[in-house]
């Protein structure tokens, strides 16, 4: 069952063939069998997931079922989900059970899917190799000494281990497209406002955008549909129609324009993921898509003004940790400073307080305008030259990262190493657009991962360019053999 | 960059850091000061700064009561308190 779809799994499930019960189970299995090499669950829920699944059957029993009802899918740790234990990777979290639900989990529970569980992340989201987590690195089902990726680097292992059938993540600066590229794995960024930040604990809050980890892009037409739309709980929330994003899945891309930015191909960019780019690049061409050379030519201000706005940003968000009103308090306070202080110090980790430190040096008296004000404003360029392109092209395309997974500890002294792992999809939250990551072939291996890039709300054109390209190629449907 | 400047920082973001520490924090913030440095190669004047990605303006909404008291349900996670209210070390002599 594990190596089926969202959409065979529901068409299973409607005709009777497997129960949610049985479906569920098997997954549980999985975990427990294959989880230990991963790491990539901190909490798994059973109980409550073969209680939804028993809901699910008695609701797919009385014909009342939607399509994602009694799918088990795994969530992000980075979600609250009421009454269970919500810690976003961090130790300041590690006794924090939700006392409510984030609007994504609330949109599964009313669909009926199952939750398999809680995935591991980076603190707080800060990260691209999930090696910052509280909870312990997570290791790629492709090569166990190597880095999922991260953030959301337990979600993209639990699906490419098949340990869940789909999972959601979020992504800040990649941390859904960069780990799907490493984890050979559908990865869906979302336009900035399209799913609600409710519930989802904040790490810049002008970047952040909920997604999804899933085999095909199919699966992600349908995880979307269930997360996307307004809600008056999020005041960044967009009010914004949301289409039936799988009925133009199966439009022909003949005719689309494509634009290649010279900028993701320059120095920096491993030769042979871009063979296996250039290969994706001839498969569209056979189905008829034209590419054409454009430029994004603030590219390389991108990185600089994503470590402003994320860390200042962050610096702010993470104010509300103070040991006073939940997650972790120090022993013994000698006053409230005391209190404030050894309470951050002790729980968070040492990125998260790296980035703490940069973001408040970058608010502090004097420095706002040389900084923070200045980085919106390079923001403000790097999405007028989208603007600019989409004015010439229907999609961009690019690699995902600019090569495979890295080794586990090889990035761990030089955080400025580690930051430019996320180059090709940073300005795309800067920017605020949607973009997607779809397997496209093998180095050594390990899994590579193509970029496409797609206007403001044009997730049904993503998805369709995604899919059409995935009923001419099977890189999508490769599983690491361990976990066969 | 140095020292003085990080304990500050830490100060200012009611963060503790241990003393061994600081070294290598001088370091990573000199390094990422650097690197968004690179921002002061382009003029930017007349750049309008961008805030929300598609310039979205807050919604307003009626000023009505939304949200129901969950006092205790909240206070069920908080480290310590007593009769509804949070405990916190005595601010006052």
């Amino acid at each position: 069952m594990h190596t089926k779809t969202i959409a065979q799994l529901a068409a299973g499930l409607k005709a009777g063939e497997f129960s949610s019960v049985e479906l569920t189970q098997h997954y549980i299995n999985r975990i427990q069998t294959f989880d230990n090499g991963l790491n990539s669950y901190i909490s798994l829920t059973e109980e409550r997931a073969l209680a939804q699944a028993k809901r699910a059957d008695e609701r797919i029993a009385a014909g009342k079922a939607h399509v994602l009802t009694g799918i088990p899918v795994a969530q992000k740790d980075i979600f609250c989900s009421d009454g269970v234990k919500t810690s976003c990777g961090s130790k300041m979290l590690d006794n924090f059970i939700a006392p409510y639900d984030a609007s994504v989990i609330e949109s599964f529970n009313n669909a009926g899917s199952v939750m398999l569980g809680k995935t591991n992340m980076d603190e707080f989201a800060m990260g691209s190799s999930n090696e910052t987590s509280f909870y312990g690195p997570v290791k790629n089902p492709w090569n166990v000494d190597c880095v999922p990726g991260g953030s959301s680097g337990g979600s993209a292992a639990s699906v490419a281990a098949r340990l869940a059938p789909a999972s959601t993540g979020t992504d800040t600066g990649g941390s859904i497209r960069q780990p799907a590229a490493l984890c050979n794995l559908t990865g869906l960024k979302p336009s900035y406002g399209r799913v609600s930040r409710y519930g989802m604990i904040a790490f810049a809050s002008s970047l952040d955008q909920a997604g999804t980890f899933t085999q095909t892009a199919e699966d992600a037409a349908l995880m979307l549909s269930v997360m996307a739309g307004l809600d008056v709980r999020d005041s960044t929330s967009i009010d914004e129609p949301v289409p039936d994003y799988s009925a133009s899945l199966n439009n022909d891309v003949k005719g689309l324009k494509v634009g290649l930015p010279k900028e993701y191909f320059a120095d920096g960019l491993d030769a042979d993921v871009a063979k296996r780019v250039d290969d994706a690049i001839s498969e569209y061409k056979k189905l008829g898509a034209e590419f054409f050379d454009i430029s994004l030519p603030n590219t390389h201000l991108s990185v600089p003004a994503y470590y402003i706005v994320a860390p200042a940003e962050c610096s702010s968000n993470l104010s509300r940790f103070d040991g006073v009103r939940f997650g972790y308090r120090c022993e013994e306070p000698k006053d409230l400073e005391d209190l404030y202080k050894r309470s951050r110090g002790e729980g968070f980790g040492s990125e998260v307080k790296r980035r703490i430190l940069v973001g408040a040096y970058a608010l502090s008296s004097g420095y706002y305008d040389a900084y923070y004000l200045k980085a919106q404003k390079i923001r403000r360029l790097i999405a007028n030259d989208f603007t600019e392109a989409f004015k010439q092209v229907d999609v961009i395309m690019s690699p995902t990262t600019p090569t495979p997974a890295f080794k586990v500890g090889e990035k761990d002294d030089d955080p400025i190493s580690m930051y430019y792992s996320d180059i090709y999809t940073i300005a795309v939250n800067l920017a605020g657009l949607p973009g997607i990551s779809v397997p496209c072939g093998f180095v050594n291996a390990l899994p590579v991962g193509l970029q496409i890039i797609a206007p403001y709300f044009a997730e049904a054109k993503l998805l369709n360019v995604a899919h059409q390209y995935q009923q001419v190629t099977d890189w999508h449907q490769q599983m690491p053999e361990t976990f066969k | 960059m140095d020292k003085k400047t990080v304990e500050q920082i830490a100060h200012l973001a009611r963060l503790d850091i241990n003393e061994k520490d600081i070294p290598e924090y001088v370091t990573n913030l000199t390094n990422i000061l650097a690197l968004v440095e690179q921002m002061n190669t382009v003029a930017t004047d007349s750049v309008e700064p961008m805030a929300h990605p598609t310039d979205a303006v807050q919604r307003l909404r009626e000023d009505i009561v939304t949200a129901t008291n969950q006092r205790e349900r909240f206070q069920a996670v908080a480290p310590q308190v007593e009769k509804g209210l949070y405990l916190v070390p005595q601010v006052i002599e």
